[in-house]
């Protein structure tokens, strides 16, 4: 029988066993960003310890950083403190740390790859859920707390327990009009928030063979949301084109023998798992949440769901849900009206998420009571855009265009939702609050189908819009 | 460098406070606002603030008879979303002690364990029963063995449920995992000096 990528990438990276049964596992690549850090680091000083292995690490700003042009020092005193706090620490560690002024800036999850940092068959930790994102390139990569990032600050390794493997397989070919995000939404839909407590996803299948690295990204970055804290596509020539020439990346010969040693990571044919998914493509509809949490979606074509139609626990959840987002039970999803569309995250702020919001917007014009945002995720995101012209298509479209950043994925920089406003969002949250109202209403959805409902002010199914991706 | 001493933790009691619901993630159990932070020492009393403010005054965390709580009772997949150790460490120092409920998620379940915050399963309908019994008589003393997860409130006997390696992990103090971590520095720079990607790709 033969192994996952899981299993081999788990024994190449153990250190031993500890005594209580976990593994001690060497992080061959942490990443550091200035919200889940400062303390990590004063826990550090605090045991009087150093960064045992500081070419290991490598530091961003995201989460703070305003987008709209604002230059430091921030007005906002606490961002300021966070920001200086990560320049601190990062410069007395010997940590580079990509801020503005290097034009390497952006969502450490979208830099990573970006850098060719993230490779295939490492071990990848930084203290943020989304960090499962880097499996897109076949690397074990975990969210973690900040008593672990002292952890692996301090010895390059963390205390885990090894998850069991779920091998998710997506058949046939996606319909036009149908992304990468639809297809993580369907399967959280199918297995739950919950259903990967314990697992790593192993996506595999055509639908995922055929998707670029953006859309495996897009596809990893949300495992967490289906409970698995790790989910991987195994590593291909996909990945390897992608990966080559990038700045961090082996070059020349290195780069062959990289290569071999990729392929020898990758999941063998007769590879045994825990459990099997099986899901037909073509069936994925464009996706749309309606509740407070992302396994609480449908199609676009599709109602809500009538608590009524439930028992127990489900039907207080929807209850719930449908309280908060004052939505009618059994209506169509399509046709809410909304205030806010967000384009970008660490989910779809890439360039293929730019070039499919921008294709839907080129020519269309955002009614004056929607705001609607365009946020890429780093600077060079930002800057391709604008060489492509994205920029200003987004502009005439009625957008803002802003700086890298987090940006309306989570409140913790000017960029929020006001009162109870609805806000079509690419990002990968819609929990109650989350993008800085506790009223705030989040819909999840590709960016497709946020520049969609930008353009008509309400939900709408991107597939009756002509400009979709051909087949 | 200062050595932390090991602290064990065998046994949690105290009353208990019920916050009900599924999918109670890290945003709601503290706001992202405070994570504008660079020490967690201040979250205590936000805990559940943007939920507390909807529900005016008729959050568990805001009834006067639940005040002093030291064990959370909760339901299915509490702690999802976000990996912010501000979540356990708002509960943490807000005085919870310990969490027992049907499910968590698996990265705030780390973080507990990661700061010391023991957290048991029961099954739904003995969260239930729990819950409504600490509603009823809010002065029941909650005791969690974590040797053996017996968890008794009154006369009430519940046995609850922790993977092995974190019930030993709470007992022996190795929580705390940096000490155990730290003792095999030359195992670590083994694994440092034989992986491809660190030691180059062309030496042999
Ligand atoms: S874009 Fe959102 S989910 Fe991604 S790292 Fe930033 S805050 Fe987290």
């Amino acid at each position: 029988m033969g192994h996952t990528l899981l299993d081999k990438v788990w024994d190449a990276h153990a250190v031993r066993e500890l005594p209580n049964g976990q593994t001690q596992l060497f992080i061959g690549l942490h990443l550091v960003h200035e919200v889940t850090s400062p303390q990590a680091f004063q826990m550090l000083a605090e045991r009087g310890l150093g960064v045992r292995y500081p070419d290991r690490t490598f530091a961003t700003v995201d989460h703070i950083i305003p987008t709209d042009g604002a230059l430091r020092p921030y007005v906002d005193a606490m961002a300021e403190q966070m920001f200086a706090a990560i320049e601190q620490n990062a410069a007395s560690a010997g940590i580079p740390l990509f801020d503005r002024a290097t034009g390497r800036q952006g969502i450490v999850h979208v830099i990573g790859p970006e850098l060719g940092l993230t490779q295939p068959g490492m071990t990848i930790a930084c203290g943020d859920s989304h960090t499962s994102t880097h499996g897109a390139f076949g690397a074990i990569a975990f969210g973690i707390g900040t008593s672990q990032v002292r952890d692996v600050l301090a010895t390059q390794t963390m205390a885990a327990a090894k998850p069991r493997c779920r091998r998710i397989e997506v058949s046939g070919a996606l319909a036009p009009g149908v992304y990468a995000k639809d297809v993580i939404l369907a399967i959280i839909g199918r297995l739950g928030v919950q259903g990967g407590v314990g697992f790593a996803y192993e996506y595999a299948g055509e639908v995922f063979e055929a998707m670029s690295m953006d859309e495996r990204m897009t596809v990893c970055n949300m495992s967490i949301e289906g409970g698995a804290r790790v989910g991987y596509v195994n590593p291909d020539a996909t990945t390897y084109a992608y990966v080559e020439g990038r700045e961090y990346a082996p070059a020349g010969a290195e780069f062959q023998a990289a290569r071999q040693w990729w392929d020898s990571v990758a999941s063998d044919a007769d590879a045994a798992y825990d459990d099997h998914v099986q899901i037909d493509g073509a069936a994925v509809p464009p996706m749309v949440t309606w509740g407070i949490n992302p396994g609480q979606v449908t199609g676009v074509d599709a109602r809500i769901p009538s608590p009524d139609e439930l028992e127990g626990p489900d039907r207080h959840s929807v209850e719930e849900a449908l309280a908060h987002m004052r939505l009618a039970p059994g209506a169509p999803i399509a046709g809410t009206p909304i205030d806010v569309a967000f384009v970008g995250s660490c989910t779809n702020g890439r360039m293929s998420d730019l070039r499919e919001a921008a294709r839907v917007a080129d020519g269309r014009r955002v009614p004056a009571h929607v705001t609607a945002l365009a946020v890429p995720g780093s600077q060079r995101v930002k800057a391709q855009a604008e060489a492509e012209g994205l920029d200003d298509v987004f502009r005439a479209a009625g957008f803002q265009w802003r700086d890298a950043g987090c940006s309306m994925c989570l409140a913790m920089n000017p960029d929020k939702l006001v009162d109870d406003q609805v806000c079509a969002s690419s990002s990968n949250r819609n929990f109650k609050g989350r993008q800085g109202s506790p009223l705030g209403r989040t819909l999840l959805m590709s960016p497709a189908m946020v520049a969609a409902a930008a353009v008509a002010g309400e939900v709408t199914d991107v597939r009756a819009l002509a400009q979709v991706r051909a087949p | 460098m200062t050595e932390t001493p090991l602290a064990r933790i065998a046994r949690v009691e105290g009353p208990g406070v019920p916050v009900r619901g599924n999918d109670i993630d890290t945003d709601r159990i503290i706001p992202a606002r405070y994570l504008r932070e660079i020490t967690f020492e201040n979250l205590g009393p936000h805990a559940f603030e943007d939920d507390r403010a909807q529900l005016r005054g008729r959050h568990p965390f805001d009834d006067p008879r639940f005040a002093g709580a030291r064990v959370l009772v909760v339901n299915r997949n509490f702690g999802s979303g976000s990996s912010r150790e501000h979540a356990p460490q708002a509960l943490l120092r807000g005085g919870i002690a310990a969490i027992v409920g049907e499910s968590f998620a698996e990265i705030f379940f780390g973080n507990c364990q990661a700061i010391g915050l023991p957290c048991l399963t029961l099954p739904a309908a003995q969260i239930e029963s729990l819950q409504s019994l600490i509603e009823e008589d809010p002065a029941v003393v909650i005791a969690i063995d974590i040797a053996s997860g017996a968890i008794t409130a009154g006369r009430a006997a519940y046995q609850g449920q922790m993977p092995e390696p974190v019930r030993r992990a709470f007992t022996t103090g190795a929580w705390d995992a940096l000490t155990a971590l730290q003792e095999s520095d030359d195992e670590i720079h083994a694994v440092y000096r034989r992986l491809p990607y660190v030691r180059g790709w062309r030496r042999p």
